[in-house]
This record gives C-alpha cells, sequence and structure tokens, in this order.
C-alpha cells in the first residue's frame, strides 16, 4: 500500500523553480532514493516532505492522511524519523540519553518535571543502540565518537519514534566510503526487516544503485525519471544529464556488487 | 496644534536621529565585523561630550571661531578613537572567540571602569559645553523659533551616512568592513590581515561614538550617567535596523527620533515604553531587524556553552551542600545583626542566580534582563502591601506569580528569537519594565520607590525573617535543581544543543523554552519578594541592567558549566561586593576589573575550578 504520496509539488524561490510538479509514491517496507545534480531541487522536495518548506501548491500524504505544510515535530508525532545531512545530535548528552531523550519526546513526556530522565527508556534506549550496533558506546559522551558512529546513533535516534517512514537527507555524506557502504547496509536492512518505507537523497551513486528499490531523478526540479535502478540506469537522458559514461559505469558495478 | 509647530517638533525629532545614528552606526559596524556586542560604546560617547568640553573651550580661548568648535569636536573624536584602540587590542582581541554572554560581560566590565575613571578625572558635578560660535542663533521656521545647531545636526547625520557610504564603497578598508559583515571566515580565509581589520574597525566605530558625544556638548551637558541612557537607545536603533548594517541603523534612527518627538505630545508619560514595544514588534514580524541578515553560523556541531554532563552529588558535593545549608541555619544563631543581613541577602541572590542559570545554563537562553522578574517580583509584593494594606503572606505568595506572568508575557515574544537578539530583546523588556517603574510615580513612587514594605508583626526580627527566606530559597533551589535533573530539564538542554534535532523528534522547542522562561521568571520573582520584605523599601535599581549584570556576574563566577555555580557564585560576589565596596571610593573600578579578569582567566568560574579539582583528584588513584 502507498505509505507517502507527493501529489504536484511546487516551490518558487524568487525566480528559481527548485520544484515542479513533483509526484511520486512510496510503499511501505521500499527504499526511495532521490537523485540528481546539484540544485536540481532534492533537498527542497526532501524539506516539502519532512515539514521544514511549505509547498507553494501540491499535497503531501502520509498513509491517506494529507501532512502538507505541517511542522517537523507534528510530521514526527504521526511517525516519520529522519536523520539530517550534517549529523544533528545532542552535544552535551550521552550516547544513551540521545536516544532515551528521542523516547522521552515519543512518549509525550518532555513536561514531567519529577521524575529524573536519566532512568527513563534506558533499557529501550540501548536495545536500540544495539540495532545498530552501538551498544557498547551507551554511556560515552556523543561528541567522542567517530562520524561515522554519529550517524549510526542519529538512525537509532530516529528509530526511536517507531516511525512507518524514515526520511535521510544524504545519509552518507561526509563519511568514508567502507562506513557508507555499512550505514547503507545496516539502514536497509532494517527498513525491510520491520516494513519501514525509507526516502533518501544521495550523491554517492554506489548507495543508490545498491540499495534504493526505485529511483527518482530530478533536474532543475523536474522528474525526468522514475523506476527501478536497472531502469534509471538505462535511461538514455539520465545517462546524458546526470549519470554520464562513468556515472553509468560505476552504478552497473554497484548493482552487481550488492547482487552477486 | 498647527502645522508649524508639527514641524518644528518633527524637525527636533529628526536632531535627535540624527546624533543617535551617528552613535549607533559605530555600534553597528563593531557588531558586523567582530560579532561584539559593545557595552562599552556607551562610555566612548560619554567619553567623547568629556573630551569635547574639555578641549573646545581651550580651542575657543584662541579664537572664537566656529572652525576651532568643529576641530575641537574632530580631536576629541579622535582621542576617543584611538581609546576603542588599546579596547581592542587590550581585551576584544582576547575574546573574539568566547561565548557572546562572556563578551557582552567583559564589555560591561569596561563600562564600570570608565565610569570610575571619569569621575576621577572630571569629577562628579555635571559639565556644560560651550555653544558653538555662528550657531548660538535661532532660525524662524513658519513662526516658530528653532535653534540652528539643531538644524545643523539633521544635515549632519546624512553627512556621516554618505561619508559611511563612500568609505564601505570606495576604499579597501570599507570593502573589507562590509566582506566581514557577511561572512567573516571567508575574509580569514582569503589571507586578510584580520588584526589591522578588527582594530581599525575599532577605531571607527568609537571615533563615531565619540563624534556622537562631542557633537552634544551644546544641548546637553557632560554627565556620568551618559553612558546607560545612551547604550540601550542606541542597541534599540541597532537592533531595530538590523545588526551591522550602517543603512538600517539610519532608517530605525529616523523612526525613533519621530516616535519619541510625537510620543511626547500624545504619551508624554510612556516614551520610553513606546521605543521598546516598537523593538519588540519589529523583531516579531522581522527577527533581524528591518536590514540585518540572518547569523550564518548554521548546522555548527561545537559544544554548547552550558551545563555538561548534569552528574548528581557524589558525597563530598553532598557534605558541601549540607555545610552550606547549616551554615545558612546556624547564622541567626551565632552571628551579629549585620551577618545575619548578609546571609539573608545571600540566600536571595542564590535563588535570583540559579534560576537566571537554569535558564542560561541549562537552556542556553541568555537572558540580559533577568532583574525585571527579580523586582517585578518585588513591586507585586510591595504595591500590595503598601497600596492595598495586603499582610506579608498573601503578598510574598503573589511575588512569584507575578514574576511568572511577566515572563511568560515577554518569554512569548522573546523564544521567536536566538543568539544575540534574544539576549537584546531581554534586555528591551527589563528596561521598558524599569521604565514603567521609574515614570509612573502616582504608582510606584517613581525614583523613591515603595518604602514601608515590613513582615507581619510575628516576623519583624530579622532572625525569624531569615529563617523565612532561607525557607523560600532552598526549597526554590532545590526544586530548580530537581527540574534541571528530570525530563523537561533535558528537554530543555536538547533544544539548547541542537533545535533542528529537537524539533525532528517532536519537541515543540518554543513552548518549551517559553515554559522554562516562565520558571525561571516565577523563582526570580519569589527572590524579589523576599528581598522586598528584607530591605523594607523597593527602588527601580532592583530591576535596572546593572542588577541584570549583577546576576550574570555571579553564575559567570560560580562557572556557568556547573550545576550549582550560581548559588556558590552568589555567596562570593556578595561576600565580595560587602567586603570590598566599603573599603574603596572605586568599587565599581574594582568590579569590572573582576569581571573582565574572570572572562579571561577564569571563565569556567569557582564551579569549573572545583570539578577539574575532583577529577584530578579522581585519577589519583586510578594512575597509582
Amino acid at each position: 500500500m502507498t505509505l507517502l504520496a507527493a501529489a504536484g509539488l511546487n516551490k518558487r524561490f524568487g525566480g528559481v523553480v527548485a520544484a515542479k510538479d513533483v509526484r511520486f509514491a512510496l510503499n511501505a517496507g521500499e527504499m526511495l532514493a532521490i537523485i540528481g545534480p546539484n540544485g536540481a531541487g532534492k533537498s527542497t522536495t526532501f524539506n516539502m516532505v519532512g515539514g521544514q518548506l511549505r509547498p507553494d501548491s501540491g499535497r503531501v500524504l502520509l498513509a491517506g492522511q494529507d501532512i502538507t505544510g505541517l511542522p517537523p515535530r507534528e510530521v514526527c508525532r504521526l511517525g516519520v524519523g529522519r536523520t539530517f545531512q550534517v549529523a544533528q545530535t545532542f552535544l552535551s548528552m550521552t550516547v544513551a540519553q540521545n536516544v532515551q531523550m528521542a523516547l522521552i519526546a515519543h512518549a509525550g513526556r518532555t513536561r514531567e518535571l519529577v521524575s529524573r530522565a536519566e532512568a527513563l527508556y534506558r533499557a529501550q534506549a540501548v536495545a536500540l543502540l544495539g540495532k545498530v550496533g552501538m551498544a557498547a558506546d551507551a554511556d560515552r559522551p556523543i561528541g567522542e565518537l567517530a562520524y561515522g558512529d554519529v550517524k549510526r546513533v542519529e538512525l537509532a535516534i530516529a528509530l526511536a519514534a517507531s516511525p512507518r517512514l524514515l526520511l535521510m537527507d544524504e545519509p552518507t555524506a561526509g563519511m568514508a566510503p567502507r562506513e557508507r557502504a555499512s550505514l547503507m547496509q545496516l539502514t536497509a536492512g532494517i527498513a525491510r526487516e520491520e516494513g519501514i518505507g525509507v526516502l533518501f537523497t544521495e550523491h554517492d551513486m554506489d548507495a543508490v544503485f545498491a540499495h534504493a528499490d526505485r529511483i527518482l531523478v530530478l533536474v532543475r526540479g523536474e522528474v525526468i525519471a522514475e523506476g527501478t535502478p536497472e531502469e534509471v540506469r538505462a535511461n538514455e537522458q539520465v545517462k546524458r544529464v546526470y549519470l554520464g559514461t562513468t556515472g553509468h559505469k560505476a552504478a552497473l558495478r554497484a548493482r552487481r556488487a550488492a547482487h552477486v | 496644534m498647527d502645522a508649524g509647530f508639527l514641524l518644528v517638533q518633527s524637525l527636533s525629532g529628526l536632531a535627535s536621529a540624527s546624533s543617535l545614528f551617528i552613535i549607533a552606526s559605530g555600534l553597528t559596524l563593531v557588531f558586523g565585523v567582530t560579532r561584539i556586542v559593545n557595552f562599552a560604546h556607551g562610555s566612548f560617547y560619554m567619553l567623547g561630550a568629556y573630551m569635547a568640553v574639555t578641549v573646545v573651550p581651550w580651542l575657543l580661548e584662541i579664537e572664537r571661531s566656529p572652525w576651532l568648535f568643529f576641530v575641537g569636536v574632530l580631536i576629541s573624536a579622535a582621542v576617543v578613537g584611538l581609546l576603542g584602540v588599546a579596547m581592542e587590542l587590550l581585551l576584544l582581541r582576547r575574546i573574539y572567540k568566547v561565548p557572546e554572554l562572556f563578551q557582552l560581560l567583559a564589555t560591561f566590565g569596561v563600562v564600570l571602569m570608565v565610569q570610575d575613571a571619569v569621575l576621577k578625572i572630571w569629577g562628579p558635578v555635571d559639565i556644560t559645553g560651550p555653544r558653538a560660535p555662528g550657531l548660538r542663533h535661532g532660525v524662524e521656521i513658519m513662526g516658530q523659533r528653532f535653534p540652528a545647531y539643531e538644524l545643523f545636526l539633521i544635515c549632519a547625520g546624512p553627512a556621516v551616512l554618505g561619508a559611511l557610504w563612500l568609505l564601505m564603497h570606495r576604499t579597501r578598508f570599507g570593502v573589507l568592513i562590509r566582506a566581514a559583515t557577511r561572512d567573516r571566515e571567508m575574509v580569514g580565509a582569503l589571507g586578510v590581515n584580520q588584526a589591522m581589520l578588527f582594530t581599525g574597525t575599532l577605531f571607527l566605530g568609537a571615533f563615531l561614538a565619540g563624534l556622537g558625544g562631542a557633537l552634544q556638548i551644546p544641548r546637553v551637558s557632560a554627565s556620568a550617567q551618559m553612558d546607560l541612557s545612551i547604550i540601550t537607545e542606541v542597541f534599540v536603533v541597532t537592533v531595530i535596523g538590523g545588526m551591522g548594517s550602517v543603512t538600517g541603523a539610519f532608517l530605525a534612527a529616523v523612526l525613533i527620533g519621530q516616535l519619541q518627538a510625537f510620543g511626547v505630545l500624545v504619551f508624554p508619560k510612556i516614551t520610553l515604553v513606546l521605543v521598546f514595544l516598537l523593538m519588540a514588534v519589529v523583531l516579531v514580524v522581522k527577527p533581524w531587524g528591518l536590514l540585518g541578515k540572518p547569523e550564518p553560523a548554521a548546522g555548527r556541531a561545537t559544544l554548547p556553552e552550558g551545563i555538561l554532563h548534569p552528574r548528581g552529588f557524589a558525597l563530598p558535593e553532598k557534605l558541601l551542600a549540607a555545610l552550606a545549608v547549616a551554615a545558612a541555619l546556624a547564622v541567626p544563631v551565632f552571628g551579629d545583626a549585620y551577618a545575619v543581613k548578609v546571609a539573608t541577602e545571600v540566600l536571595v541572590f542564590a535563588l535570583a542566580a540559579f534560576s537566571l542559570h537554569f535558564l542560561v545554563g541549562n537552556g542556553g537562553i541568555v537572558s540580559f534582563g533577568h532583574a525585571a522578574y527579580f523586582g517585578l517580583g518585588a513591586y507585586a509584593s510591595g504595591l500590595l502591601v503598601v497600596r492595598l494594606g495586603v499582610p506579608m503572606e498573601p503578598a510574598l505568595l503573589v511575588a512569584p506569580v507575578a514574576g511568572a506572568a511577566f515572563a511568560f508575557l515577554f518569554g512569548f515574544f522573546v523564544v521567536r528569537l536566538s543568539g544575540i537578539y534574544l539576549a537584546m530583546l531581554t534586555l528591551a523588556f527589563a528596561q521598558i519594565a524599569y521604565a514603567v517603574c521609574f515614570q509612573w510615580v502616582e504608582v510606584t513612587g517613581g525614583d523613591n520607590g515603595l518604602v514601608g514594605v515590613w513582615p507581619s508583626a510575628w516576623a519583624t526580627s530579622r532572625h525569624v525573617y531569615h529563617y523565612i527566606v532561607a525557607a523560600g530559597a532552598i526549597a526554590g533551589i532545590v526544586a530548580l535543581r530537581h527540574v534541571i535533573y528530570a525530563p523537561f530539564g533535558a528537554t530543555l538542554r536538547a533544544a539548547r544543543d541542537s533545535a533542528p534535532r529537537a524539533d525532528a523528534i517532536g519537541i515543540d522547542v518554543r513552548t518549551h523554552q517559553l515554559l522554562g522562561f516562565t520558571m525561571a521568571g516565577g523563582a526570580a520573582g519569589l527572590a524579589g519578594g523576599l528581598y522586598a520584605f528584607s530591605k523594607g523599601s523597593i527602588d527601580p535599581t532592583m530591576l535596572a541592567i546593572p542588577m541584570s549584570v549583577d546576576f550574570l556576574a555571579m553564575i559567570l563566577l560560580g562557572g556557568i558549566q556547573t550545576v550549582m555555580g550560581a548559588v556558590v557564585g552568589a555567596g562570593a560576589f556578595h561576600a565580595i561586593k560587602d567586603i570590598f565596596m566599603p573599603l574603596t571610593d572605586y568599587w565599581r573600578f574594582l568590579l569590572g576589573a573582576s569581571i573582565i579578569a574572570l572572562v579571561l582567566l577564569f571563565p569556567r568560574g569557582l564551579g569549573g575550578a572545583f570539578a577539574s579539582v575532583r577529577a584530578r583528584v579522581a585519577a589519583e588513584p586510578a594512575r597509582a
């Protein structure tokens, strides 16, 4: 069934058309990648779904419910987790406290004045950290972790709200190649296992072609192609305006490597 | 009211706008390049006036020519510019990288030092300056007489704006100033000599402040109160115009000049309030002022300045806390009347400072006007007792309610902003509260305040009242401390660390910050109420800027990263003030110098020092 649907999203910034009649659909347990050259409108589209931007026209539906223009915190409460291009975490807290904070927020207990925050949801937080392979670092200050590990913790934070949909803005930006592959592997595994839909933007073609179920190609705010990785790779227009010959080969290699 | 009168009124508004703009342009330039809000800018203005009343009469002795008058004005401004250079070299250069709270405090330290220096050099009596030769007459405008000097001032503002425009667009130095205002990091990355740029900017900024002060001498006499009275107005102008924007400052100055000129006719009592209301409205509609630009520093990943890891009390802290409580309770038994008085005050300030620390350290909300809630709590209690004859007990209960209510009202606007704009808006609201208490003489008693705020019969003894304060203050501190460890306190820290992340996990950041602000305001209000009854009187200094700065100095002294630092800081600060103030005539100089020393040498305060000693002790056995 359709988990997320974008219908005719439009957004202009002054004279620049950042998104023009963008439409797509995403099913539960599916990974949809948005790719395109710089300035194609990836982040704009993404932020319209996540509530950071309000579209000029068009609608965003989450499991049939209209969420167009809702602020991020409300979008979150409807079951959408998100990670940021530059990881956003609570730097004064430990790894576990970061996840506990997300659990406290999810339970709607942020205004409690009597209980002790440190004692709440500790076990669940460690369990979530176990899922992303970070349980051993639960009590380290998050500022001490390597960037790749911070990204994993961010994934655990996003999962704390038991989301139906994950929004990941350039999940592997700023990471080493090996870390990238393992983070995407991890995300794909969790998404398939728990039936979570994942919408992500990405510059790294290895990550996209290895893990996306379907790909949406944006150029200058418009969708020029949509389909399975094979279809997109074979698309002449995509080859011409975005992938180029080397990108095309890389995409082929990545696809093979992931499905041997 | 005829047209001629309105025109003259509007012209005098333009004359004030010109002076205000000349001063504000300096502040906004300095902020644009250095990102420091320079409290001492008002001191430069005052020094400009004092220099001019010294230099100009001396020059006019030689010959009474208008040219020598203006030569004197320019010499005064240049001397002040050099003082600005000295300030950059000796102080600002060392604090460009520290959090903005520390910068504000350090420059306020300079304000205090300059105040005492001025008193020492020029004495406490106001000095009237000479009028400008050739501009002493009045001009007939539509049947009204208008001073020629004011007409000259009206032209001076646009002339300075024009000169600054030429400087900014036609010289390399000016282009660098504009570039640094846009993106300081990039200017550094391009290999520009930043030291020279910053020193030059400070010269220009201080020169403009000095020029503004020197040009004032035919209109107002030089006095030692000029600095703080101008600095809030100048803050308002730069904030409304957009910090860093010279043209914005000009627009805002004209707007405010007119508002004051006509506000005086319609609401003579509340002109000050009108100005700050305008600022509040502008900031809510345009959070970066009329022509300001958002701060480019998005997506930062640096440690926040504030409480980092709120550990609970281990044995040593528990012992210290028990000792402190025991000492507070034992003072009436063993100490004399003076000791009891001091101990009562320490407890009051401990609660007030702790409530501020709850905001600043835990919530990352740098309030520069916390004295407002302290003072409003005091006034609420005091007015009930003095005007309505309500007994102490219910009046004391109203104090925290009043503090919380005003914090909620002001906080509604404050939490919409962040960083330096937030600090400026808290300052503006505090000044509104101050202005109302100062100007509404029939109700608040104005400058003299209220007397006769005494406790009920059973509590009149200093000893009994001390225990009331102890109960209130300790209960307040324990409750707020508990909240820091509760989910609500953690949520405030989360919002401080990363607002986007907090939003993305479903936290309504503004609402939580507003609730936190209200809570802190309530605690400060309680402290104010307790203070009022211990003094027996109230006056507007309780909610003036120096009181807010005292609170900030307390949390800084105690250590901003430590949960209980503010309490220690309040005790230490009050003790220092009590011991040293009577010893010297220059206590402000001393206080200012100590604040600067704290920022430079001891930025983590006493609490930070204790924590590092503890860490070292804890590490000893591990190494052995």
